[in-house]
């Protein structure tokens, strides 16, 4: 009898590894095969077993209600689990075996599909490989959604020795989980769109590049690559983990870049594009992980299919990641443009605490709070641009009536002020200024004066920084002042 | 987690260093390595890391003091790294973070942490190398009892 375990950082969070050895002594003929996670994590640590009619699940499941797993007379059982209106209703490309396999199993991934793109791409030539990922319409997953295609193709007429793919896996945005849900369950799919890109690009080495306060996916990455090479995939091709030391701002591209070359991750002023002068001075294709993560599905399946999900300019899926104050938070994967409020009810089941939503950030700490009234935005990039929001990375943190925007509004600078990497001033001294004229105002010290500096203020890190971090504070502090000005006249 | 670290040793410091020394941008894999090895970067390597790696020990200093994970000084016992980003923020982070923090002695530090990508089971801590969901003031006492840490 096969019973599935997530090995997932978050499983184990709430006791999943108790649970895979409770599950080992009452059930010893149970081959257990540890997994990365569903998503669905409200339910875990989720078990499932394997059945003629497909894996029936239960969650949570607790080392004192193991045995129950096995007569099936456990209080959660759920089912089978594909079955399950939560995962029923996403359309799950990039995340389709996330949960499912065994993510170091290189047999696995094959029985599943893995590998297929490689395949495809290595019978086409490096130019065709971009053109089709440029006719797929896929962009940056990081959050600034630049088309994939016209990077990638800058790359490669770009005549050079030597180039790199980067992989920027320091997923710092609070909200924000899916990168490290897929290097945990499911890598190979990364390695193989990194391999897919070095082909596409003319490039032999690649770096990922990991945040420190992810050592689970560290540790996954590490043996995944290993594996990937001992098995043969690595040849022309070769991937090095690092890990980061924990600086926010690593997550910009050329403070990353920086950081990888050995030095304080502070950001580079652009021209010119890491596309011609990256890495070392070398051109290098540096995206995200799931825009890396899409490619080997675009490539087996045809840009059309990907290109035939979503709206506008929006196109593929998006990984719409739950979080915070949710009843059923956890990851929905999508095509882009159903609605906010879609994603928090109807999969979300709505606040977790029971009382009313009252603001919602998408897209990490430099997106927008949004009220209720604008719930009905759909999650695209350019709808969310057009109401001075983000859409980022997908994540979604849900507040409850009890949240205080004010206070909000003054932990984006002091988060600005903490990670700042103090190269240019509006960021670097801004943030710290923000957070003292907005402690004036909530000590209704000069309110309207301080107001009006406030906006002053923002206007110029928006104006004058030289990266995102400055340049987009300024966003959840003036959506909070926009929709949420009685907080800062209490 | 610091049971597990080294006394300072010039000449197997040196022998790590030199072993990574021909990796591209060896500085950040140094100074982990350094860190997995004695718990911080102890003010005797940074000569030794800059000779070679032919930077300056300016350099070194700069690079170490913009990281928040590396350390000068030896960590203590044991450490939980409280998460205080919006998420967890969402769900309580803070009361369990002011409950806390009053526990910070001689064998235990209360860090602040900015997302450990737990979000959806938020608040989330870090509990010495152990990854904590849903952490209340119940189980960040429970914690405290399991370290035996002296507030």
């Amino acid at each position: 009898m096969k019973v599935y375990v997530p090995r997932d950082a978050a499983a184990l969070s709430v006791g999943a590894e108790a649970v895979a050895r409770a599950i080992a002594r009452l059930g010893p003929d149970a081959e257990i095969v540890r997994t990365g996670s569903r998503g669905m994590f409200w339910l875990e640590p989720l078990v499932e077993i394997e059945t003629p009619a497909g894996r029936v699940g239960y969650g949570p499941v607790e080392p004192e209600t193991v045995s129950s797993i096995f007569d099936g007379t456990h209080p959660n059982a759920l089912g089978l689990v594909e079955d399950l209106p939560y995962l029923k209703n996403q359309e799950r490309v990039t995340f389709v075996r996330c949960g499912v396999t065994d993510p170091l199993s290189i047999a696995d991934y094959r029985a599943h599909g893995g590998f297929r793109g490689l395949e495809t791409a290595r019978n086409m030539a490096p130019a065709a490989i971009v053109e089709a990922v440029l006719q797929s319409g896929l962009r940056g997953r990081g959050g600034a959604g630049f088309p994939c295609g016209i990077k990638w193709r800058t790359v490669l007429n770009e005549p050079a020795d030597q180039k790199y793919i980067v992989c920027n896996a320091d997923e710092g945005d609070s909200g924000n989980y899916a990168d490290r849900m897929l290097m945990e369950g499911d890598p190979f799919l990364l390695i193989e769109g990194m391999i897919i890109a070095g082909l596409a690009v003319g490039a032999n080495q690649g770096y990922i590049y990991v945040r420190s306060e992810y050592p689970h996916a560290f540790r996954t990455l590490n043996d995944a690559v290993a594996i990937a090479r001992d098995a043969g995939y690595l040849q022309g091709f070769d991937i090095d983990v690092r890990l980061g030391a924990g600086a926010y701002i690593c997550g910009e591209e050329t403070a990353l870049l920086e950081s990888l070359e050995g030095r304080r991750g502070q950001v580079r002023p652009k021209p010119p594009l890491p596309a011609i002068s990256g890495l070392f001075g070398k051109p290098t294709v540096v995206n995200n992980v799931l825009t890396l993560a899409a490619v080997p599905t675009i490539l087996d399946k045809g840009a059309e299919f990907y290109r035939d999900l979503g709206m506008g300019r929006s196109r593929g899926t998006l990984a719409i990641q739950l979080a915070g104050n949710v009843k059923h938070a956890g990851l929905v994967e999508k095509a882009f443009g159903i609605t906010l409020r879609e994603a928090i009810y109807d999969f979300g089941g709505g606040t977790a605490s029971g009382r009313p939503l009252r603001a919602v950030q998408v897209g990490g700490p430099l997106g927008a709070y949004f009220p209720e009234s604008l719930l009905d935005t759909p999650l695209d990039y350019e709808a969310f641009a057009a109401r001075k929001g983000m859409l980022g990375h997908g994540g979604v943190v849900v507040f409850d009536d009890t949240v205080d925007l004010a206070r909000q509004a003054r932990f984006a600078m002091e988060f600005c002020a903490i990670e700042s990497c103090g190269k240019c001033t509006p960021c670097r001294v801004g943030s710290t200024r923000g957070v003292e004229t907005i402690d004036k105002i909530i000590g209704t010290h000069e309110p309207a004066k301080n107001l009006e500096l406030l906006r002053d203020l923002c206007d110029l890190m928006v104006d004058g920084s030289l990266c995102a971090m400055g340049g987009l504070t300024p966003y959840p502090v003036l959506s909070a002042l926009q929709h949420f000005p009685e907080d800062f006249a209490r | 987690m610091t049971g597990c670290h080294q006394k300072w040793n010039a000449e197997r410091a040196l022998a790590t260093i030199r072993g990574l020394a021909d990796v591209p941008g060896a500085l950040l894999p140094v100074l982990h390595a350094l860190h997995t090895d004695y718990g911080h970067v102890p003010d005797e390597a940074v000569p030794l890391i800059a000779r070679s790696l032919r930077l300056s020990e300016a350099e070194v200093h700069g690079v170490i003091s913009f990281y928040h994970d590396f350390r000068r000084t030896p960590p203590p016992a044991h450490t939980i790294r409280v998460c205080r980003a919006e998420a967890c923020q969402s769900m309580g982070c803070e009361a369990v973070f002011q409950h806390l923090d009053g526990s910070t002695g001689p064998d235990l530090a209360v860090e602040t942490v900015y997302c450990l990508g737990n979000c959806a089971l938020a608040p989330a801590a870090m509990v010495d190398s152990d990854l904590v969901g849903r952490f209340s003031i119940a189980k960040a006492d429970r914690a405290l009892a399991e370290l035996g840490a002296r507030p």
